[in-house]
């Protein structure tokens, strides 16, 4: 295959979980009132930025054809 | 009443983020577009999984996902059986069974397989049915997204329409169905990166399965139910009365299960072109079985969501959720996602959740358009307009067909505005085409004696009969016209009442296909068959089956198909 999947999905997701998490961290807690009181941007943020990176490494690893 | 989200600067980078990945996917597939082979087929190089991934998601466009969530808090887990019964036995169906025909044929296209099997009338009539049915799909899928950013984010309809139908012709005339299929499984991994969290709180909010039964419990005594209807999948199918879907076990199994399921994941294009263009017999024969694991576990993503929805709406929650009703007084269930997005999600999250529905809007127009410009060109324009051209030359006119094809559905879109019965009639005409198809194929693959007139016949025998059985029966309540009734003038002349709108379509699918299986097989006695030559590797009987013998397990059709279905029986144990 010529351009690996997962180095797109691994960018996509790498780049949203690391905005997410960052907003996350210095968003006022208040806006969490909607989420039931969980900082869902943090917590969700940080999975997907590990998602992105082990699709991103598998991606690299991958051998080229 | 309809709130409208207020997007913060986070939410609109998330989108941009997305918007610059599809466009870049798009453009690094360029350079390997050199023959029409790499543009329609992917050049026969996809992975099983990715295959199998964008198998799943070209089904997933947004009007599936929002549509599930709807009847889910309309007729609870009884939805399930779309995915349970209607999709999952006809998906390991068509990978073990049929996947041999399709990809060992070395057919391009699902209409080019009927002409080598049966003959050019028929593929005509297939393709030319199919070809406006993409058009027509995925206008009608800019519409919705066009006409839902509007109410949700104040968005220009002009705006949304046109930009959304740009971006999708940027990077499928740049990487075809590469393109086309990558963007497929972004897509699928966005809308569980979007829905996982937004079920996680409606569960939180309402207590649990436990805390959902509980009050859908209520919900159903208060309207007259068994205090299971909306969390018991089977046991109130007895009777059309005993449920809110208002069908029967019987048309269920058979409308929705055998006709209108195996119709639809056995003979559509759309989705049979992404196992076509899988690398090898083996992976196109998994293709539809990798996306049968997380086809069974989508019900708790999209169902479930409309079951608390409706849960919430009936007996309030702490945090408040309720659903929106329309000018006349009834629950609007068809904004469920976008409300309990709009009610759960903060900025941040928010925008992803946003951008997963666009996702899903946008991969459902390009795997129309996809299919389209296919079928256009090898099926359409190769076959009846001009034959013996150079590769170069269709490649060409697949890139020509991308730009028609966008611009016919943006002015699908517009005409929808216009004209909403007309294309209510119009969807009405294409499920008329396609319920007898299954026969065609069915009989088209496993009985050799089966003949070209034979398959004409019966498909338009079939149609004829759908449309025939639309026009003589009437949901009960409904007026005549385009809800059926309109051969028998409506009122007591309807030959048979239907107590709901989804038991009418699951009998006229029945109907429309034993019509056709019938037609079929009585034309074909009196035709001249093909001789058998020319029918290896199109016909069971006279096909080497493929050996995948020395694979591990989990590489071999049969043990995942076994696998599959197993797993589902459990889901409807457990849920029955």
């Amino acid at each position: 295959m010529h351009l690996d999947i997962r180095l797109p999905i691994g960018m996509l997701f790498g780049l949203v979980g690391l905005l997410m998490a960052g907003y996350g961290a210095l968003s006022d807690r208040a806006i969490y009132e909607r989420s039931l009181g969980y900082n869902v941007n943090l917590i969700w943020g940080l999975v997907l930025l590990a998602f992105g990176a082990v699709m991103f490494v598998l991606g690299r690893r991958a051998p080229r054809v | 009443m309809v709130t409208t989200f207020r997007l913060a600067f986070v939410d609109y980078a998330i989108l941009l983020i997305y918007f610059a990945s599809v466009l870049g996917i798009g453009f690094a597939l360029r350079r390997y577009q050199r023959s029409s082979a790499d543009f329609f087929l992917s050049g026969r190089s996809i992975p099983a999984w990715v295959a199998g991934l964008a198998f799943l998601s070209a089904n997933l466009g947004a009007q599936e996902v929002i549509g599930m969530a709807a009847s889910g808090a309309k007729y609870g887990i009884a939805t399930s059986h779309f995915y349970w019964i209607g999709a999952i036995p006809a998906m390991v169906f068509v990978g073990v069974f049929m996947m041999p025909f399709y990809y060992g044929s070395r057919a391009r296209s699902v209409p080019e397989y009927l002409r080598l099997r049966f003959d050019e009338k028929t593929r005509g009539f297939n393709a030319i049915t199919f070809a406006a049915m993409t058009v027509f799909s995925s206008g009608i899928s800019m519409y919705a997204m066009g006409l839902l950013l509007g109410v949700l984010l104040g968005w220009d309809f002009n705006v949304s329409v046109l930009v959304s139908a740009l971006v999708v012709l940027l990077y499928i005339f740049a990487g075809g169905l590469t393109s086309a299929i990558y963007n497929e499984v972004l897509q699928f991994c966005l809308i569980v990166a979007g829905f996982v969290p937004l079920v996680f709180l409606g569960l939180r909010d309402v207590g649990g399965w436990a805390g959902l039964s509980e009050r859908l419990a209520v919900t159903a005594t208060q309207a007259g139910f068994a205090p299971g209807a909306y969390t018991q999948s089977w046991q109130h199918m007895g009777s059309p009365a005993t449920n809110p879907m208002g069908v029967e076990w019987f048309g269920l199994a058979m409308g929705l299960g055998f006709v209108l399921s195996f119709g639809y994941w056995t003979t559509d294009f759309l989705v049979v072109q992404r196992a076509m263009a899988s690398n090898s017999m083996s992976a196109a024969r998994r293709t539809p079985l990798i996306a049968a694991f997380p086809k069974m576990l989508f019900p708790a993503l999209v169902i479930l969501p409309g079951m608390i929805a409706l849960a919430l709406t009936t007996q309030a929650g702490e945090s408040g959720f309720t659903l929106p009703t329309k000018a006349d007084g009834s629950l609007n269930y068809d904004l469920t996602i976008p409300m309990m997005l709009g009610h759960y999600f903060p900025s941040g999250i928010l925008g992803l959740g946003l951008t997963a529905l666009m996702a899903s809007f946008m991969s459902g127009m390009a795997g129309n358009v996809t299919a389209f410009n296919t079928v256009w060109t090898y099926d359409i324009y190769q076959a009846y307009i001009k034959r013996g051209a150079s590769d170069g030359h269709y490649l060409w006119m697949g890139r020509m067909a991308t730009v028609v094809g966008i611009t016919l559905s943006v002015a699908t879109a517009y005409a929808t505005t216009q004209f909403n019965n007309i294309m209510d009639m119009l969807q009405l005409v294409f499920a008329f085409v396609n319920a007898p198809l299954f026969a065609t194929f069915l009989l088209g693959m496993f009985w050799r004696r089966t003949t070209g007139h034979g398959a004409f016949g019966g498909l338009v025998a079939g149609t004829l009969a759908a449309a025939l059985h639309h026009g003589l029966t009437l949901p009960r309540g409904s007026l005549a016209g385009i809800k059926g009734g309109w051969l028998a003038g409506g009122g007591d002349a309807v030959l048979n009442p239907y107590p709901s709108e989804m038991a009418q379509n699951f009998w006229t699918a029945i109907w429309a296909w034993t019509v056709c299986f019938g037609v079929t097989i009585a034309v074909s006695l009196v035709t001249r068959p093909r001789p058998a030559e020319e029918l290896r590797g199109l016909v069971y009987s006279l096909t080497e089956r493929p050996s995948d013998a020395g694979a591990p397990w989990y590489r071999r059709p049969v043990p995942l198909a076994v696998l599959v279905l197993g797993m589902t029986l459990v889901l409807n144990v457990i849920f029955f």
